[in-house]
C-alpha cells in the first residue's frame, strides 16, 4: 500500500499533464498579490522587527545591536512597564468578560418574542459604527465634571459630581463601561447564534417541566458555547491592542491610570522614537496574545459545546 | 417529532398549571412590562450619546454651560455646522478621507481581493491550502508587530505624510476580505466554470462574467466594511501624516479638539467640535440605515468587527 502511494505522489509530481501545469501556474499568479504583501508586509518586517528588538534604535543614528538589553530593562527597570502591564490585564480581564455577558444578555433579550426587535437590535449596533474619534468626543463631554450631562444632572439635585475619567481610581471602570457600550457587534453575533438554536429542544424542554432559568443554563448557554469562544478570542485579542478609544479619551491619564500597552508602545515608538524598545513590547505582547489565544483554545475543550462530537 | 412539538405548543407551562388563571395572565403581563420598559432603557442608554453629540451641536455657549443640562435647546444654532465646518479646512479633509483614502483602499481591496480569493477557490493547484492557511494565520498577527518596520521601510521610500503608506498596502489583498471572498466562491457550483471554460474563457473572463455577477452580495459586505474601517481608521494617519493639509476628517476632529480643549468653553468651541463630528458620524448611520441587511449578515455570517 505504501510503496503503491508514494509511487502514485512521484506520478502526479512528474506526470502534471500540461492542463495541470498551467493551473500550477495561473494559482500562483492569482495569489501573487497577496504572496507579495505577505512577504513585503508580514515576513520581512516581521523579522526586521525581531532584529530591531535586540537594538538600540532611534531612526537617526544606526541600530546598535544590544542583545536582549531592551527586555532585561523592560522587565527589571522600566518605570512604566508594569503599571502599564497591570493597566492592560485589568481592562482585558475585566472589560471582555463583562462585555461578553451583558452582550449575551441583551441578545437573549431581543431573542424573546418582542415586536421591533430588528430596530432595537440597530440601536445597540449603531455606537460600533460611529467612527471612534466621534464617540471619544462625546462621552468626553457627556462625563465631563463641569458641564457634562450626567455630572450636571448631579449638580441640579446639588450632589457630588463623578469625576469619571479624571481620578485613577474610576478613570479605568469609565474606559470599561465605554468598551461595553460599544459591544453592539457582539450583541448581533450572538443573536445570529440564538436564532439558530432549535426551537424543538426549548419545546422537549417544556413538556419536561423546565423552567426558563433551567431552559437559559442547560440549552441556551451550551449550544453558543462555540460563539462564545470565538467571540472571546477576538475580544481578548481587541482589548490586549485597544488603542485609539483610550488615546482620545485619557491620553493614559490621570497619572497612567488608563496608560494600556498599545498607547504605551506607541508612544515609546513615535513620541520618544525608542524604535528598540517598542519593537521588544510589540513581541511581549504577541507572546501574550498568543498564550492567552491557547489557554482559552485549550480550555474550550472542557466548555465548549460542539453538537455531540468528541 | 410532530406530536412532541404539538403537545409543547398546547401543553401549558408546569409552573402555568400551579398558578389560578388570572394571575397568570398577570404574571405575563408584568414579564413583558418588565421587558419592554428594560428594552426601552437600553435603547436611551445606546442612543443618548448619539443624541447629546446632535443636541450639543445646537447649542451656544452658554446652553452648554446651564446646570442642569438642556435637553431640548430654544433656539437651535444651526449655524454651528457651518461654523465648524470653517474652523479648519475640513473640505480639505473630507476630499482627503474620501478620494485620497476610502475610495482607493476600497477599490484597490476589493480588485485584489477577489483575484486572490479566484485563486484560492476556483483554481486547483498543489500548495493552494498551504498557503491559505498562511493568509488566515496572518489575520491573527498583531499589527503592532509591524508597526514599527513598516514605518520604518516606508520612511526610507521617502513615503512619510503622503496617503502611499496607508493606500499600498490595499494592492495585496486583505486576509479578512480573502477569506470572506474564497468562503463565498466555494459556494457557487463548479459546472458554470467548467461551461464557461469548455466554451473557451479563461481564467479572468469566468471571474469577470460568471463569478463576479454572482458574488454582488459578498462584494457588498467587502465594500461596506473596507469603507467603514477607512473612514474610522485613527491611528494610521495619526502615524504616517504630519501636515493638516494632509489631514482625513478623523485627525482634523482630533486637531479641533485639541484647540477646543485649549480654548474652553468659548466660542462656540464645543458645539462647532460636535457639529464637526455630526457631520463626520452622519454618512456611516446614513450608509448602515440603507444597507442594513449587508450589514447585519456580514457581521452574524463572518464575526467581522464594526
Amino acid at each position: 500500500m505504501a510503496v503503491a502511494t508514494a509511487s502514485g505522489n512521484q506520478r502526479q509530481v512528474r506526470g502534471m499533464s500540461r492542463q495541470e501545469k498551467r493551473n500550477q501556474l495561473l494559482g500562483l499568479l492569482f495569489i501573487a498579490p497577496w504572496l507579495i504583501g505577505f512577504i513585503g508586509l508580514a515576513v520581512i518586517p516581521l523579522g526586521m522587527s525581531l532584529y530591531y528588538s535586540l537594538t538600540r534604535y532611534d531612526l537617526i543614528s544606526a541600530p546598535r545591536f544590544i542583545g536582549l538589553g531592551n527586555y532585561v530593562r523592560l522587565f527589571t527597570n522600566d518605570p512604566d512597564f508594569w503599571k502599564v502591564i497591570g493597566n492592560t490585564f485589568y481592562y482585558v480581564l475585566l472589560g471582555v468578560p463583562i462585555g461578553a455577558s451583558v452582550a449575551f444578555l441583551i441578545a437573549n433579550l431581543l431573542n424573546t418574542d418582542i415586536k421591533g426587535r430588528a430596530i432595537f437590535r440597530s440601536i445597540i449596533y449603531i455606537p460600533t459604527i460611529v467612527p471612534a474619534v466621534c464617540t471619544a468626543m462625546v462621552w468626553l463631554f457627556l462625563l465631563n465634571t463641569q458641564f457634562g450631562a450626567i455630572n450636571g444632572l448631579l449638580k441640579a439635585f446639588e450632589w457630588p459630581t463623578i469625576p469619571f475619567l479624571s481620578s485613577p481610581g474610576l478613570s479605568k471602570p469609565t474606559l470599561i463601561m465605554i468598551y461595553v457600550w460599544a459591544q453592539g457587534s457582539a450583541v448581533v453575533i450572538y443573536l445570529a447564534a440564538l436564532q439558530d438554536v432549535p426551537r424543538s429542544l426549548y419545546e422537549a424542554a417544556t413538556v419536561d417541566g423546565a423552567n426558563a432559568w433551567h431552559k437559559f443554563w442547560n440549552i441556551t448557554i451550551p449550544l453558543c458555547t462555540p460563539v462564545i469562544l470565538f467571540n472571546s478570542i477576538i475580544g481578548f485579542i481587541g482589548a490586549f491592542q485597544e488603542f485609539t478609544l483610550p488615546w482620545l479619551l485619557t491620553q493614559g491619564g490621570p497619572a497612567k491610570s488608563t496608560e494600556l500597552y498599545v498607547m504605551n508602545l506607541y508612544r515609546n515608538a513615535f513620541v520618544q522614537l525608542s524604535m528598540g524598545k517598542a519593537s521588544a513590547m510589540a513581541w511581549i505582547l504577541l507572546v501574550i496574545i498568543v498564550v492567552f489565544t491557547a489557554i482559552l483554545f485549550s480550555t474550550s475543550a472542557r466548555w465548549v459545546y460542539y453538537g455531540g462530537e468528541k | 417529532m410532530t406530536t412532541v412539538s404539538q403537545t409543547a405548543q398546547t401543553a401549558p407551562r408546569k409552573s402555568d398549571v400551579a398558578l389560578p388563571v388570572p394571575n397568570t395572565s398577570t404574571g405575563k403581563r408584568i414579564v413583558s412590562v418588565t421587558k419592554y420598559a428594560l428594552l426601552l432603557f437600553l435603547a436611551f442608554t445606546w442612543l443618548f450619546p448619539l443624541y447629546w453629540m446632535v443636541i450639543t451641536a445646537l447649542k451656544n455657549d452658554s446652553q452648554v454651560r446651564t446646570v442642569p443640562p438642556v435637553l431640548f435647546p430654544n433656539p437651535l444654532l444651526w449655524s454651528n455646522f457651518a461654523g465648524g465646518w470653517a474652523r479648519y479646512d475640513f473640505n480639505q479633509a473630507a476630499f482627503n478621507s474620501i478620494f485620497r483614502f476610502s475610495l482607493p483602499v476600497v477599490v484597490f481591496t476589493v480588485i485584489s481581493s477577489l483575484i486572490v480569493a479566484y485563486g484560492f477557490a476556483k483554481i486547483k493547484w498543489r500548495g493552494r491550502n498551504f498557503f491559505f492557511g498562511l493568509c488566515i494565520v496572518t489575520m491573527m498577527l498583531p499589527w503592532q508587530v509591524t508597526m514599527v518596520p513598516l514605518f520604518i521601510i516606508f520612511k526610507n521610500l521617502g513615503w512619510l505624510n503622503s496617503y502611499l503608506p496607508l493606500v499600498v498596502p490595499s494592492l495585496f489583498g486583505h486576509p479578512y476580505f480573502i477569506f470572506l471572498l474564497r468562503q463565498f466562491f466555494l459556494t457557487i457550483p463548479e459546472e458554470l466554470s467548467e461551461a464557461a471554460r469548455i466554451e473557451g474563457a479563461n481564467e479572468f473572463g469566468i471571474l469577470w462574467r460568471i463569478i463576479l455577477p454572482l458574488s454582488k452580495p459578498a462584494i457588498a459586505v467587502v465594500v461596506l466594511f473596507r469603507f467603514l474601517w477607512t473612514w474610522n481608521d485613527f491611528l494610521a494617519p495619526l502615524i504616517y501624516l504630519k501636515d493638516e493639509a494632509q489631514y482625513p476628517l478623523a485627525l482634523m476632529i482630533y486637531r479641533l479638539q485639541q484647540t477646543a480643549s485649549n480654548m474652553g468653553n468659548t466660542a462656540l468651541a464645543y458645539p462647532h467640535l460636535m457639529a464637526v463630528s455630526t457631520i463626520v458620524a452622519l454618512p456611516v448611520i446614513v450608509i448602515f440605515i440603507l444597507a442594513q441587511r449587508t450589514f447585519i449578515e456580514g457581521i452574524s455570517v463572518t464575526g467581522l468587527k464594526g
